[in-house]
C-alpha cells in the first residue's frame, strides 16, 4: 500500500521521468533507423563487408552497458558531455545498430531472387527496386529489429540513470541507495510496463506496416 | 564501381586497425587507464574473480533448471501449461534487467543471494524459451519415424528431439549468458560485488582510472564469454544439425 | 524486329564462351523459340537482349536500333520480360503488378488501370474478382497469366520469355499456351521464347533456334527442323518421334485429295464401280443433292452387285475438317480403325479425303526434297 500511495503522490514525477526515458530511447532509435537501415541496405550488396559490419556490431552489443557508459566518459568529457543525455543517446544508438542492420540485411538478402530479376528485367532502377519492392517486403522484418532495439534499450536507458541521464532508472537508483522499496518497486514496475507497452505498440505497428499481400491468413 | 571500392576498403581496414590501436592506446593513457590498471591490479583480480563466480553460479543454475523446464513444458501432458509459459516468457523477456535486480532486492534485500537470484531469473527466460522453441521445431516426420521404429519416449527425447534442437538450445544459452554477463556489473548495486564495484565507484568519485579499471575488463570479459560460447556452439554440435558448419 | 549480329559472351573467369558468335533475326510479330539442353547458352542469349547480361562482343538491334546505344533502364522498359519463377511482387495487388511499368513511366494511372482490366479480360480472368487480389491468393497458372500481362502492359513491341510455362502443371500448361497463342494473334509481339521442351517449341514457334554449347546450330521453321535436322545433334534433340511431331504442324488440307469423284444416291452400283476403277480408288463417297457427305460405297462390296448406291451404301464412321492437324486425323483413323477419312466443311459439304498412305507420302516427300 505504501507503494500505491507513493505512486499516487508522485504521479507527476513518474510522468516526467517516463518522458525523459522516452526522449532518450525515441531519439536514439530514430537516429539508429536513419543510420542502420541504409547501412543494412548498402552491405546487402557485398557479403564480406556485411560480415565485417555485423561482426563489429555484434561485438558492440556484447559490451555491458555500464561498461560502455564508463568507457565513453573520457571521450565525451573532451566536449564536456561525459555524463547525462548525450552518452545515453550514443549508447542506445550503438546498441540499436545490430538488430536494425542485421534485420535489414537479412530481409533484403532473403528476398526471392526472382523478384529482383523480374524488377531488373522490367527496367526498374536501383532506387525504384528498393522503393517499390525490396523495402516494402523487408519492412516487417526491419520493424522487428526496431522492436528488439527499443525493448532492449529501454533497459539500457534505465541504467543510464547512473550517469545522470534521468529517466525511470532514477527511481531504481534512488531506491537502492536510500534502501527505499517504494521508489525501487515503482521504478521497476514503471520501466517494465514501458517496455511491455512499447513492445506491444511496435508489434501493432509491424502488423499495420505489413503489406496485406504478405499477411498469412 | 565495386572494383574501385574493394581495394579502398582493404586499405581502410588495414590502416584502420593501426589507427584504432594507436587511438585506443592514446585514449587509455590519457584516461589514466594504464596507470590505473597497474594501481588497481589486486582489486581487478579479486573483483574479476567474484564477477566470474557470479556468472558461473547464476548461469550454471539457469542452465540446469532452464533446459529441463523447457523439456517439461513441451511434453504432451504439459502442452497447455507450455503455451501459457511461452506467453509469460515473451513478456518477461521485455522486462529490463535493472528492474529484475530491483525487484529481487525488494524481495530478498541486499546481498549476494538476491544478486545471484536476479541474474538466475534473467538468464532463465531465454534458456527455457529457446529450449521450448527448439523442441517444438523438430520436424514431425522425425518423431513419427522414431515412434514407428518403436523408440520409447525417453529414447525419442535423447536420440531424436534433443540432438535436433541442440542448436537452438545453445543459442538460448548463449543469449542468456550474454544477458547475464551484461547484468553482472549491476549486481554490485544490490550487494553482489564484481567488477561493477570499480565502475560505479569510479563514476561516483569521478575517478576515470578506477572506472576504466572496471569497465574495460568487464567489456573484455563479455566479449570473451560470447566468443567462447560461439566456439562451443560451432565445435560441439555435430555437423549434421549445425547450420553454421 | 530483333537482330543479333555475331553476338558472343564470355563470362569473367571462363575461357570458353557461353555464347559464341550467334547471329539470328526474328521478323516482327513472330515467335522465335530458343531451344537446347541446359547450359547451351539460350538463356544467356535472351538476357543479352535486355542487357541483364552485357554481350562481350557483337551487336543486338531492335527495330534497327542498337541496344548498346540505348539507356539500359529505358531499354528494359520497352521490352516485356516474363520469367519461369513468375516474380510477381507479393506486396502489390494484381492491378498494381500489371501497372508497374506504366506507373514508373508516369502514364495516366486511371488509363493504365482500365487497360489492366481489359488485359485480364483477354486471359479470361474476371477483372472484378482479380484486380484487387494479391499474388498469393492466385493459383500458379493464374499467377503466370498475370506475369504475362505485366510484361505487355506498357505495350512493348518486343517480349522476352524465359521458360514462362515451365513451372506450370502439364494440363494447365497446354491451356495457357493456347491462350497465349490466341492473344499473340491479336497483339503480334516480336517474341524471344526460351524453352527446353521440343513439343512446346513446335507448338509455339514460328521459328526455332537450336543451341548447343553456345552456338546456334540450326535456325528454321519448326517443320523444316523436324523434317531436315541439320545435324545428328539436332535430330537426337528433337527426338526419334520427330516425324510424329511434324503431324502437329501439318493440316488435313495439306494431305487431302481435293475434289475427288463422288456418287449420288440415284447412281447404280455399276457406275460407282466403274468410277472407282477408273481412278484406282477402293471406296467412293456418296453425297446428297447439295453436296453433303452422306455415306460411302466400298469397291469390294459393290463389285458384281446390283441396285443403286442409295440402297446399298454404308454410313461414314466419322468425318474430319480440313483445318485439323494431321495428328488429330491419324488419331481419329486409329480410333475408328479406318485408313481414310472424308473431309467436310462446317456445313458438312464433302471436300475430299485423306488416307494414311497419303499422309505417309506427304511426310516422306518433304524428306526427299532435302
Amino acid at each position: 500500500m505504501d507503494i500505491l500511495d507513493y505512486i499516487i503522490s508522485n504521479w507527476g514525477l513518474i510522468v516526467t521521468r517516463t518522458g525523459e526515458h522516452v526522449a532518450i530511447v525515441g531519439v536514439a532509435v530514430a537516429l539508429a533507423v536513419l543510420t542502420g537501415v541504409p547501412i543494412g541496405v548498402a552491405i546487402s550488396q557485398n557479403r564480406r563487408l556485411a560480415e565485417a559490419v555485423l561482426y563489429v556490431a555484434s561485438m558492440v552489443i556484447t559490451i555491458p552497458s555500464i561498461a560502455l557508459f564508463g568507457m565513453m566518459i573520457p571521450i565525451l568529457s573532451l566536449f564536456g558531455q561525459g555524463i547525462g543525455y548525450l552518452p545515453a543517446v550514443i549508447a542506445v544508438l550503438l546498441y540499436s545498430q545490430l538488430p536494425i542492420i542485421r534485420n535489414t540485411y537479412a530481409a533484403i538478402r532473403n528476398l526471392d531472387p526472382a523478384l529482383r530479376e523480374a524488377a531488373r528485367g522490367m527496367g526498374l532502377t536501383r532506387g525504384q527496386r528498393l522503393r517499390e519492392v525490396e523495402l516494402p517486403l523487408a519492412l516487417p522484418v526491419i520493424v522487428t529489429g526496431v522492436r528488439l532495439a527499443v525493448v532492449m534499450n529501454i533497459g539500457v536507458t534505465a541504467i543510464a540513470a547512473y550517469i545522470g541521464a534521468g529517466g525511470l532508472g532514477t527511481f531504481i537508483s534512488r531506491g537502492i541507495s536510500q534502501t527505499d522499496p517504494r521508489q525501487l518497486v515503482t521504478g521497476a514496475l514503471a520501466v517494465s510496463l514501458l517496455a511491455i507497452v512499447a513492445d506491444l505498440a511496435l508489434l501493432w505497428l509491424q502488423r499495420k506496416l505489413t503489406s496485406p499481400g504478405l499477411r498469412t491468413r | 564501381m565495386a572494383d574501385g571500392v574493394r581495394p579502398m576498403l582493404m586499405r581502410l581496414r588495414r590502416n584502420g586497425v593501426h589507427v584504432g590501436v594507436f587511438l585506443l592506446g592514446a585514449w587509455a593513457w590519457a584516461g589514466g587507464l594504464l596507470p590505473g590498471l597497474l594501481e588497481q591490479w589486486d582489486d581487478i583480480a579479486f573483483l574479476g574473480w567474484q564477477h566470474v563466480e557470479l556468472v558461473a553460479l547464476s548461469g550454471g543454475a539457469a542452465i540446469l533448471v532452464g533446459v529441463p523446464l523447457g523439456i517439461l513444458f513441451t511434453r504432451p501432458r504439459f502442452r497447455r501449461a507450455g503455451d501459457i509459459a511461452l506467453q509469460v516468457l515473451n513478456v518477461g523477456a521485455t522486462i529490463p534487467t535493472l528492474a529484475v535486480l530491483a525487484l529481487s532486492m525488494g524481495l530478498l534485500g541486499i546481498g549476494n543471494g538476491s544478486a545471484i537470484f536476479a541474474l538466475f531469473v534473467a538468464s532463465l527466460l531465454p534458456i527455457v524459451a529457446n529450449t521450448m522453441a527448439g523442441l517444438r521445431a523438430v520436424p514431425p516426420p522425425l518423431l513419427e519415424a522414431a515412434r514407428g521404429m518403436g523408440l520409447s519416449t525417453r529414447h525419442t527425447l535423447f536420440q531424436v528431439e534433443l540432438p535436433n534442437s541442440l542448436f537452438v538450445i545453445y543459442t538460448g544459452i548463449r543469449t542468456a549468458l550474454a544477458i547475464n554477463v551484461g547484468t553482472v556489473p549491476l549486481a554490485f548495486l544490490i550487494g553482489g560485488g564484481g567488477l561493477g564495484e570499480l565502475i560505479f565507484t569510479g563514476i561516483a568519485l569521478n575517478e576515470l582510472g578506477i572506472m576504466l579499471a572496471g569497465a574495460i575488463p568487464t567489456a573484455l570479459l563479455a566479449v570473451l564469454v560470447d566468443f567462447i560460447m560461439a566456439q562451443l556452439q560451432f565445435w560441439t554440435i555435430p555437423r549434421g544439425v549445425n547450420p553454421l558448419r | 524486329m530483333i537482330r543479333l549480329h555475331q553476338v558472343s559472351k564470355t563470362f569473367p573467369g571462363s575461357t570458353v564462351p557461353a555464347v559464341d558468335r550467334v547471329s539470328l533475326e526474328v521478323p516482327a510479330g513472330e515467335i522465335c523459340v530458343l531451344l537446347g539442353p541446359s547450359g547451351c547458352g539460350k538463356t544467356t542469349t535472351m538476357k543479352m537482349v535486355n542487357r541483364l547480361i552485357e554481350p562481350s562482343s557483337g551487336d543486338i538491334l531492335i527495330d534497327g536500333r542498337s541496344t548498346s546505344d540505348c539507356d539500359v533502364t529505358q531499354l528494359r522498359r520497352s521490352i516485356g520480360y516474363v520469367i519461369q519463377q513468375i516474380g510477381l511482387f507479393p506486396n502489390k495487388t494484381v492491378e498494381d503488378n500489371i501497372c508497374i511499368v506504366p506507373d514508373i513511366l508516369g502514364w495516366d494511372r486511371r488509363k493504365s488501370r482500365e487497360r489492366a482490366a481489359e488485359l485480364l479480360d483477354m486471359v479470361a480472368l474476371e477483372p472484378g474478382a482479380f484486380l484487387h487480389r494479391y499474388p498469393r491468393e492466385l493459383s500458379g497458372g493464374q499467377q503466370q497469366r498475370i506475369g504475362v500481362l505485366r510484361a505487355i502492359a506498357a505495350d512493348p513491341p518486343v517480349l522476352l520469355m524465359d521458360e514462362p510455362f515451365g513451372a506450370i502443371d502439364p494440363i494447365n500448361r497446354v491451356i495457357i499456351q493456347d491462350e497465349f497463342l490466341k492473344m499473340q494473334a491479336q497483339i503480334r509481339k516480336t517474341i524471344l521464347f526460351v524453352s527446353h521442351d521440343i513439343d512446346e517449341a513446335v507448338k509455339m514457334a514460328d521459328r526455332i533456334a537450336i543451341f548447343r554449347d553456345g552456338r546456334l546450330v540450326q535456325y528454321d521453321t519448326p517443320d523444316n527442323i523436324l523434317a531436315h535436322p541439320a545435324s545428328s545433334f539436332v535430330s537426337d534433340f528433337v527426338g526419334g518421334d520427330r516425324t510424329l511431331k511434324r503431324l502437329q504442324l501439318l493440316t488435313v488440307r495439306d494431305a487431302m485429295l481435293a475434289d475427288p469423284p463422288r456418287v449420288r444416291a440415284a447412281d447404280s452400283l455399276k457406275q460407282a464401280v466403274a468410277t472407282m476403277e477408273e481412278h484406282g480408288h477402293q471406296t467412293i463417297v456418296l453425297v446428297g443433292p447439295r453436296g453433303r457427305a452422306r455415306g460411302y460405297v466400298p469397291l469390294q462390296a459393290a463389285r458384281g452387285a446390283a441396285g443403286t448406291v442409295g440402297e446399298n451404301h454404308e454410313a461414314l464412321p466419322t468425318t474430319i475438317r480440313p483445318n485439323e492437324d494431321l495428328r488429330t486425323a491419324v488419331s481419329t483413323m486409329f480410333r475408328h480403325d479406318v485408313s481414310w477419312l472424308a473431309c467436310v466443311d462446317e456445313d458438312g459439304m464433302y471436300l475430299g479425303y485423306v488416307t494414311l498412305r497419303g499422309i505417309t507420302r506427304l511426310l516422306s516427300e518433304t524428306y526427299r526434297d532435302g
